[in-house]
């Protein structure tokens, strides 16, 4: 019997990846890129960020557009609630990423997606950030993702392209490994 | 002095090449630094077993001749296995002769050394993979309090001081280090990165029969879609050991080994470790079971080999479920810190243009590029899965000599 099979689209051009991998192996200047954000204080715990340019492949690039995000806090933290927590976006950078890195990890490995839903969960214990209790740190102490996943491939393949997912994820070695930050007051 | 050939280094894979010479009746000599073997003299710990059975160690026109073709030869064994490779084959030694320089000069190159100049048309590198530890630069930030030591001077446990020990790293020296040293009574944390975990056996039979029967080991460059991280992958988490153990991570939590993740900084007397560990076991397991997948499909596919056991899947890998993610100095808890982070070549002597931008020589499957003449072999992944082994040395051995007799027949048709 015989069967047609359709091609795998996870709408990623992974032949441009490939190539863009190549080429930046030859010209590893050209892979160093900057990422940049500005930040105005509206009142109280609400602020409004935005992001549009960023450096990259040796010159000044920009976004489509200017992308907006307000960030505050719950009612529950006397906050008016204009967006989510700081915390929260942390984990909205996460789930893009891996996610992300999912389609792609399943596109180069000819697995055709049809429904990717992650979960994402993080503990904190606010003692810390309240300053009660010096001994609890003020992030997160855990953080657990679950992905849902509908794709023409075995469960172990899934497990796999997730796996791989993060061991390619920007986000989660931000998250895992340490980062030098230096604040200033311009 | 003149030679066709240099090839500098008497280790398996600098013998495996001069006998393949000398099949070819190549003029030629082998220059150490040291003694025959020397790397498995002065470099190795005292409990080492070689991670390969005994039979598995073919030389060219040299094989195994006991009676324990499954068993694990001990570092004098191993020593001596090479020596006498050395005396069958009649290699040209030139021992205890340190190279400073090799360069362009001559009508093909110029080796400097302690014991006199040589030139040569070709050269053939093979000084090992393994001849500087790499020891990750946070190692400079340690107190001077806490002992640090690398797998090349290490020897046992005794050496290192009373009370807690940081083996940072679990390929195969990793986890044999955690295992004898948490057994001496110093309590181990071994920081985890990227492994490969395997079972010493499987469907009765060692896994490294099975690697090699299934075709694993002999797997080309051609076979890989990405060389580069082929010839990066860690060494396999085994021991050889005559009750043939699995040395897995879920062994050494049951001895009480702590496992942490990847050591990544150091701040305030503090050690850092990355919170990736659960993802580094998951893939770690679900690479195992690929492998286990792949031997179960040709025990089907090849019947006419018949009863080799039943397949079997072990238990996943054991992560604790918030495994610390940073290590106090000032308390104490570690008094020294083992490194088996790996290692890198040294090619500092080598004054020929060659080299990529991690310092790392170009060449393809052992032809060094832009520099006729000149060779390295016994790197991991030069030509095959299993280059860098005692065992593939055969194999490139062969082709690479070819190569170069080509080459020196070649260059006197020119000059003719």
């Amino acid at each position: 019997m015989e069967t047609m099979t359709k091609p795998v689209d996870n709408g990623v051009n992974v032949a441009a990846l490939l190539e863009a991998r190549e080429a930046l192996t030859e010209m590893p200047e050209a892979a160093k890129f900057t990422w940049r954000a500005t930040s105005e204080w509206v009142s109280g715990t609400h602020s409004r960020s935005s992001i549009q340019k960023f450096f990259g492949l040796g010159e000044e690039q920009s976004h489509r557009a200017t992308f907006e995000f307000d960030t505050d806090h719950p009612e529950i933290f006397a906050s008016e609630d204009h967006g989510p927590t700081p915390v929260e976006m942390v984990l909205v950078g996460l789930a893009g990423c891996l996610s992300a890195g999912i389609a792609a990890v399943a596109q180069n490995r000819e697995i055709q997606l049809r429904s990717v839903k992650a979960t994402l969960e993080a503990g904190m214990d606010i003692q810390g950030i309240l300053g009660i209790d010096r001994d609890v740190r003020n992030g997160f102490d855990g953080v657990r993702v679950t992905y849902e996943i509908d794709a023409d491939a075995t469960p172990e393949d899934i497990r796999a392209v997730v796996a791989q997912s993060q061991k390619r994820s920007a986000v989660y070695d931000i998250m895992t490994n340490p980062t030098n930050v230096i604040v200033e007051v311009a | 002095m003149r030679a066709a050939t240099v090839v500098l280094g008497a280790g398996h894979a600098g013998l495996a090449m001069s006998r393949c010479l000398a099949d070819r009746s190549i003029d030629h000599v082998v220059l150490e630094r040291g003694e025959v073997a020397n790397s498995w003299k002065t470099e190795r710990w005292d409990s080492l077993h070689l991670l390969t059975p005994n039979w598995q160690s073919r030389l060219p026109g040299y094989g195994y001749q006991g009676d324990d073709p499954d068993g694990f030869r001990d570092m004098s064994e191993t020593i001596r296995f090479i020596e006498r490779y050395a005396e069958a084959s009649g290699a040209p030694l030139r021992t205890h002769t340190t190279v400073t320089s090799v360069r362009p000069g001559g009508d093909g190159y110029e080796i400097v050394t302690d014991r006199g100049r040589w030139t040569a048309r070709t050269v053939v590198i093979a000084t090992g993979p393994c001849n500087i530890p790499i020891v990750p630069s946070l190692a400079t930030g340690l107190p001077a309090g806490i002992e640090q030591v690398t797998p090349n001077n290490y020897r046992n446990p005794a050496q290192l001081p009373g009370g807690g020990v940081l083996v940072v790293g679990a390929s195969a020296t990793g986890i044999q280090l955690a295992e004898e040293i948490h057994l001496s009574g110093r309590p181990v944390i071994l920081a985890v990165g990227e492994h490969i975990r395997l079972p010493r056996t499987y469907r009765g039979r060692d896994i490294k029969w099975w690697m090699d029967r299934v075709g694993v080991m002999d797997e080309t460059l051609e076979d890989v879609d990405d060389v580069d991280r082929a010839r990066q992958v860690p060494s396999l988490q085994l021991i050889g050991s005559e009750d043939r153990r699995t040395l897995d991570l879920n062994r050494l939590a049951e001895l009480g080994v702590e496992l942490v993740g990847r050591l990544v900084g150091l701040r305030d007397g503090r050690m850092m470790f990355a919170g990736s560990l659960a993802n580094q076991a998951a893939s770690s397991d679900l690479k195992m079971n690929r492998l286990l997948e792949r031997i179960d499909e040709w025990v089907e596919a090849n019947e006419s080999a018949g009863a080799l056991g039943t397949p079997e899947r072990f238990a996943s890998t054991r992560v604790p479920a918030s495994p610390r993610l940073t290590l106090a100095l000032e308390t104490g808890e570690i008094r020294s810190v083992v490194w088996a982070t790996g290692f890198r070549p040294d090619h500092s002597w080598l004054d020929v243009p060659v080299f990529d931008r991690k310092a790392r020589i170009r060449h393809a499957g052992g032809v060094v590029t832009d520099a006729p003449g000149l060779y390295v072999t016994g790197l991991p992944f030069l030509r095959r899965r299993k280059s860098s082994f005692i065992d593939g040395a055969a194999d490139d051995a062969r082709e690479l000599s070819a190569h170069l007799a080509g080459y020196l027949a070649n260059w006197r048709r020119m000059a003719s």
